[in-house]
C-alpha cells in the first residue's frame, strides 16, 4: 500500500507525513466505528421524532414553532463551518508553520459559536411562546433531538479549544494530528447530521 | 501525486466543489418550501431525496469517502450502518404508525 | 433547605438498616441483611487489603494496568461477584413463590418486585455481559497474534465504567430502594406518576454507564480484529472464537445505541417532565418497548455468540480434530448476527400491530433458528469420530447442546404469534429464556472459564469439584425450570408474587429445590477455585499447552509475559499452532529479541470510573452540586489525558530474553504428556505430539 492511498475516512495525510499516515489507518478505524454508533443514537431519536409527530396534545404544532429563514441561516453558517474545518485540515497536512491551521481552526470555532447562539435564541424563543417540552410529546422530541444535535457541536467547540492549546503547545506532532483527524471526521459528521435535520424536521415542518 | 502542491490545489478544488454543491441543493430545497410550486407531499418527498443527496455530496466531498479498493472497508460499513438504521427507522414508523392507525 | 441542596433526596430513610429498625418484619429484615452483607463484605475486603499491605500492589499492578489480560480477568471477577448477588436473588424468588401459596411468604409485594428487577438487571448487564467481554479481553489479542487491544486506555476505561455501574447496584441494595419494573424498564410504571422514588432512577443511570462501557467495548474488539492480526491471519483464517467475538462486538456498537436512547429518553421524562412515554399530552409508552427491544433482541446475540465461539474451540480441542465446516459456522455466525436486527417486535406480540406485521416478524424469528441449527450439526460433525476427552468444558458442551435445542423448541413455539398470545406473560417464557441463556450463556462462558483457567493463571482447575459443579449446573436447571414450562402453559403469570392456585404447588416446591441445587452450584465453583488454588503446585502448566491446544493463545507459556509474543507470528492456517507442533516448528527461538513497546499504567480508568459511579448517584439522589462537579471533573480528565505524551514504555531486549530464556528451559524440562493423563498432575503443559 502506497502512502498516497487512502486509508480512512476525511483528509488522509498520505505522502506529507507518511508515518502518522500508517497509524492514523487504525486510529481513525476506532472512531470512524464510534461515529457510526452515534449515528444509530441520532436515526432513533429522528424516528422517534416521526413517531411523535403527531402527538402535539393540541399544542403548537411543526408550522406554528419553525421558522424557515432561520432555519436556513443556521444551515449555511454550519455548512461553511464545514468548508473552513476543511482549509484548516489541508493547512495540518501541507503548512510548515501552525498559524494557517489555528487560524482556519478559528474561523470554525466562530461559526460553531455563532450556530450554538442562533440555536440557542430559537430555542428560547419557543420556550418563551410556551412551545416548551414538557408541553407534549411533539415538542419533547423536537427538543430532544435539537439539543443534542447541539451538544455534540457543543462538544466539538471544546474540543476545537483544546485542539488550539494543543497545536501551541506541541506543535504538529503525530498525536495532534491524529486528533485533528478524528475531529475533522466528528465536525463533518456532525453537519451530515444537519442535513438529516433540516431536510427531516424544519422543511417536512414547514412544507405547505 | 509526487509534487505536494499540485495535491494540495486538488484537495482544495474538492472541498470547494463539495460546498458550492451543498450550497446549491440547500438552498434548492428551502426555496421549494419557500416558495412552494409544488403540492405538499411533492416537496416533501423532493426535499427529502435533495438531503440524501446532499449527504452523498458530503460523504464524498468532506469525508473523501470512494469507491477505490483501499476505502473499500469505511465504504462497507457506512453501507452497513445505513442498513441497520434503514431496518431500524423503517421497522419503528411501520410498527408504531400501524399502532396509531389501529387506535384511532 | 440546605440540607435538600446538599444532599437531594437523602435521608435516613434512605437506609435499608433504618428502615429494618423502625419496621422490624421478616421483609425489612431480609433487605437489611442484604445490606448488611454488602457493607461487611466491602468492610473485610478493604480491612483485609489493608492488613495484608497489598493497595499499592493492587493499584499499580491491576486498577491502572492497561494490559488487556488482566482487565480481562478484572471483568470475570466483577462477573463472579455479581452472579452470587443475582443468584441469591433467584434462589429467595423461588422461595417465596413455593411457600406464598394463599400466604404472604417470605417477602412483600415490592421487596419481590426489587429482586426480579435486579436478577435480571444485574444477570444480563453486570454477570453476563462482564464475564463474556472478560473472556473475550483475555483471549481476543492472544489468538490473533496481537499484543494488546487496539484501544487500551478505552479497555480500561469500559471497564470501569461497568465496575461503577455494578457499584451503584450494590449501593441501591444500602441506600434506598432499586426498581420493581422489571429489567425492562417498560413506562408508564416506571414515570414518575407511578414510581415516584429512585428506583428506576438506579436501574436508568446504572444500566446507562454500562452501556456506554459495552459500545466502547465494541468499537475497540472490533478495531482490534479488523486491524491487528498477525501476518497471514486472513479472515477465513481466524478462529472461530474470533469470529464470534467481531460478530458480538458490531451487535455492540449497533444495538447499544438503542438502549441508550431509552434509558436518556425514560430519564428526560423523569427529570425534565419531558412526554417521551407517558399516557398523557401525546407521549407514546409504545415506543419504548420498540426502542428497548430493538437493543434487546441483539443483546441476546451479543450473550449468546461468544458462547457459541468457545463451543466451537472447546468441541474442537477435545474432539482431538479440525472443527468441522469452518466456513459455514462463519457465515452462520454473520447471518445470525444480521437476522438478529429483524426480529425484535416478538418480544410484543401482543401490543395490538396488525396480524401481517407480527407475521413478518413470527417468520424472521423461526428463520434465525436455521443457521443455529446448522451450528449444532457442525459441533456434532465435528466430535463424529474424534478422539473425545470428556473434560469439563467438553460436559458443557455436550449438556449445552441438548438443553439448548429444547430451548429453541419452545422458542419456535413462541414465535408462533397466536400461540405466543396464550403464553405471553406466562412462567413459560420465563422457563423458555433461561433455557436459551442458561446452556447458551452460562455453560458457555464457565466452559471457557475451565478451558483458558489455566493459561491465564498457570494451572488446571480441579476436575472433580469442577465435575460436581457441572452436575449440579444442569440438575439444578431441568429442576427449577421444566415445572416453569407446565406452570406457563398452565397460565401462571411471570413475576406473581403471591400463587392463588394450590395446584401449583408441586411443580413450585420442585423449582425451589432446582434453585437451591442451582447455589449448590455455585458453591461448589467456588469451592473449586479454593482447592484449585490450594493445591496450585500439583496442577501447573507452566509449559503452556495442558490440553493440546490447536490457536495461537496455546502457543505461549501459561501464564503468558505481558507482551504475548516475543516475536509477532506469521500464520499460514486456521489451526496455527496445531499445525506448527506436528511440523516440529513450534517453540522456535528466535535468533535475537527486540525491545517490545507497551502502553504505561493510567490512572485515568479508575478516576472515570469512580467519577461516573457518583455522578450517577448524585442523579439518582438527584445532589445536583455533586453531578455537576463530577460530570466536570470526567471531562477535565479526557482533556487533561490528552496533553499526556509520555504513554509507552520500552521492554528492553534483554528482559525479553531473559523472560522467553526462562520458559524455554522450562519447555525443556517439561515431559510430554499423552491425552490420557491430560487431567492428571503429570500434565506440564507440554502436549505429546502424535503424528
Amino acid at each position: 500500500m502506497s502512502a498516497g492511498d487512502a486509508m480512512h475516512p476525511g483528509l488522509n495525510l498520505g505522502q506529507t507525513d507518511a508515518e502518522t499516515h500508517a497509524r492514523a489507518g487504525h486510529d481513525l478505524f476506532g472512531f470512524w466505528i464510534f461515529l457510526m454508533s452515534d449515528a444509530v443514537l441520532f436515526a432513533l431519536l429522528f424516528a422517534t421524532y416521526g413517531v411523535m409527530l403527531r402527538g402535539t396534545a393540541g399544542g403548537p404544532g411543526p408550522a406554528d414553532v419553525y421558522k424557515l429563514l432561520t432555519a436556513f441561516v443556521e444551515t449555511v453558517v454550519l455548512l461553511t463551518s464545514s468548508f473552513t474545518f476543511g482549509m484548516a485540515s489541508i493547512s495540518l497536512k501541507h503548512a510548515r508553520g501552525i498559524a494557517p491551521i489555528t487560524a482556519w481552526l478559528g474561523v470554525t470555532l466562530a461559526l460553531g459559536l455563532a450556530f450554538l447562539a442562533m440555536e440557542y435564541n430559537d430555542l428560547a424563543t419557543m420556550v418563551g411562546d410556551g412551545a416548551v417540552p414538557a408541553r407534549s410529546g411533539f415538542l419533547s422530541s423536537f427538543h430532544a433531538l435539537i439539543s443534542l444535535h447541539g451538544l455534540h457541536v457543543l462538544a466539538g467547540c471544546l474540543w476545537i479549544v483544546v485542539m488550539l492549546v494543543q497545536l501551541c503547545v506541541f506543535g504538529r506532532d503525530g498525536r495532534v494530528k491524529i486528533n485533528m483527524l478524528r475531529l475533522g471526521l466528528f465536525w463533518h459528521f456532525l453537519d451530515i447530521v444537519w442535513v438529516a435535520i433540516f431536510s427531516v424536521v424544519f422543511l417536512q415542518g414547514l412544507a405547505r | 501525486m509526487s509534487d505536494p502542491n499540485r495535491g494540495r490545489a486538488a484537495e482544495i478544488a474538492t472541498y470547494g466543489i463539495g460546498y458550492g454543491a451543498a450550497l446549491a441543493l440547500t438552498a434548492l430545497a428551502f426555496g421549494l418550501v419557500s416558495w412552494a410550486p409544488f403540492a405538499a407531499s411533492t416537496t416533501v418527498r423532493i426535499v427529502l431525496g435533495l438531503g440524501l443527496v446532499q449527504i452523498v455530496v458530503q460523504f464524498r466531498c468532506f469525508l473523501h469517502i470512494t469507491l477505490r479498493k483501499s476505502a473499500r472497508h469505511d465504504l462497507q460499513l457506512i453501507l452497513f450502518s445505513a442498513l441497520i438504521i434503514g431496518l431500524m427507522v423503517s421497522g419503528t414508523l411501520v410498527v408504531l404508525l400501524n399502532l396509531h392507525h389501529r387506535m384511532m | 433547605m440546605t440540607g435538600a441542596a446538599l444532599l437531594g433526596r437523602l435521608g435516613w430513610q434512605s437506609l435499608a438498616f433504618v428502615r429494618a429498625w423502625q419496621d422490624p418484619s421478616l421483609n425489612t429484615l431480609i433487605a437489611a441483611g442484604a445490606a448488611a452483607l454488602v457493607v461487611i463484605g466491602a468492610v473485610a475486603v478493604v480491612a483485609l487489603i489493608t492488613l495484608r499491605g497489598q493497595w499499592r500492589r493492587l493499584w499499580r499492578e491491576w486498577f491502572t494496568s492497561l494490559d488487556h489480560k488482566k482487565i480481562g480477568i478484572m471483568y470475570v471477577a466483577l462477573s463472579f461477584v455479581m452472579l452470587a448477588r443475582a443468584l441469591a436473588e433467584a434462589v429467595l424468588m423461588r422461595l417465596q413463590q413455593a411457600t406464598a401459596i394463599n400466604a404472604p411468604g417470605v417477602v412483600d409485594a415490592e421487596h419481590f418486585a426489587q429482586l426480579f428487577s435486579t436478577h435480571g438487571t444485574i444477570m444480563i448487564f453486570f454477570m453476563a455481559m462482564p464475564f463474556l467481554t472478560g473472556l473475550i479481553n483475555y483471549v481476543l489479542p492472544l489468538q490473533i497474534g496481537a499484543r494488546d487491544v487496539s484501544f487500551p486506555l478505552l479497555n480500561a476505561i469500559s471497564l470501569w465504567l461497568t465496575a461503577a455501574a455494578a457499584g451503584l447496584m450494590m449501593a441501591s441494595l444500602v441506600v434506598g430502594r432499586f426498581s420493581t419494573g422489571g429489567w425492562s424498564g417498560y413506562p408508564p410504571f416506571t414515570e414518575t406518576g407511578f414510581s415516584p422514588g429512585v428506583g428506576p432512577d438506579y436501574w436508568i443511570w446504572a444500566v446507562t454507564l454500562g452501556s456506554i462501557g459495552s459500545t466502547l467495548t465494541g468499537l475497540n474488539f472490533a478495531t482490534t480484529i479488523y486491524k491487528k492480526r498477525c501476518t497471514g491471519m486472513t479472515v477465513m483464517r481466524m478462529p472461530l472464537f474470533v469470529w464470534t467475538s467481531l460478530c458480538t462486538s458490531i451487535l455492540m456498537i449497533f444495538s447499544m445505541p438503542a438502549l441508550t436512547v431509552a434509558t436518556a429518553l425514560l430519564a428526560l421524562d423523569r427529570y425534565l417532565g419531558f412526554h417521551f412515554f407517558t399516557n398523557a399530552l401525546g407521549g407514546n409508552m409504545m415506543n419504548y418497548a420498540n426502542l428497548f427491544w430493538l437493543f434487546g433482541h441483539p443483546e441476546v446475540y451479543v450473550l449468546i455468540l461468544p458462547a457459541f465461539g468457545i463451543y466451537s474451540e472447546v468441541v474442537s480441542t477435545f474432539s482431538t480434530k479440525e472443527l468441522y465446516g469452518y466456513a459455514s459456522l462463519a457465515i452462520a455466525t454473520i447471518a445470525i448476527a444480521v437476522l438478529s436486527f429483524t426480529v425484535w417486535v416478538h418480544h410484543f406480540f401482543t401490543m395490538g400491530q396488525s396480524a401481517n406485521i407480527n407475521a413478518v416478524f413470527g417468520i424472521a424469528t423461526m428463520a434465525i433458528g436455521v443457521p443455529t441449527g446448522v451450528k449444532i450439526y457442525n459441533w456434532i460433525w465435528t466430535m463424529f469420530r474424534g478422539e473425545v476427552r470428556f473434560t469439563v468444558p467438553l460436559l458443557y458442551a455436550l449438556a449445552f447442546m441438548m438443553t439448548f435445542v429444547l430451548g429453541g423448541l419452545t422458542g419456535i413455539i413462541l414465535a408462533f404469534p397466536p400461540l405466543d398470545y396464550l403464553v405471553h406473560n406466562t412462567l413459560f417464557l420465563v422457563a423458555h429464556f433461561h433455557n436459551m441463556l442458561i446452556p447458551g450463556l452460562l455453560y458457555g462462558l464457565l466452559a471457557g472459564y475451565h478451558y483458558w483457567f489455566p493459561k491465564a493463571f498457570g494451572f488446571r482447575l480441579d476436575e472433580r469439584w469442577g465435575r460436581v459443579s457441572f452436575a449440579c449446573w444442569v440438575v439444578g436447571f431441568y429442576l427449577a425450570f421444566m415445572p416453569l414450562y407446565v406452570l406457563g402453559a398452565a397460565g401462571m403469570a411471570r413475576r406473581s408474587s403471591e400463587v392463588l392456585e394450590p395446584a401449583f404447588r408441586p411443580w413450585l416446591l420442585v423449582a425451589g429445590a432446582g434453585a437451591l441445587v442451582l447455589a449448590a452450584a455455585l458453591a461448589a465453583l467456588f469451592v473449586q477455585l479454593w482447592v484449585s488454588v490450594r493445591h496450585r503446585r500439583a496442577n501447573v502448566v507452566p509449559a503452556g499447552d495442558p490440553w493440546d491446544g490447536r490457536a495461537l493463545e496455546w502457543s505461549v507459556s501459561a501464564p503468558p509475559p505481558e507482551y504475548n509474543f516475543a516475536v509477532l507470528p506469521h500464520v499460514a492456517g486456521r489451526d496455527p499452532f496445531h499445525d506448527a507442533k506436528r511440523k516440529g516448528t513450534a517453540y522456535a527461538e528466535p535468533v535475537r529479541y527486540a525491545p517490545i513497546e507497551m502502553p504505561r499504567n493510567s490512572a485515568v480508568g479508575p478516576i472515570l470510573g469512580a467519577l461516573g459511579g457518583w455522578a450517577a448517584f448524585a442523579l439518582v439522589w438527584q445532589i445536583w452540586w455533586l453531578a455537576a462537579a463530577t460530570v466536570i471533573g470526567m471531562i477535565a480528565t479526557v482533556i487533561a489525558r490528552s496533553f499526556v505524551r509520555d504513554v509507552e514504555r520500552t521492554i528492553p531486549a534483554e528482559t525479553v530474553a531473559r523472560i522467553e530464556r526462562d520458559w524455554h528451559e522450562t519447555l525443556a524440562r517439561s515431559a510430554p504428556t499423552t491425552r490420557d493423563f491430560e487431567t492428571t498432575a503429570i500434565n506440564r503443559g507440554l502436549a505429546q505430539v502424535l503424528a
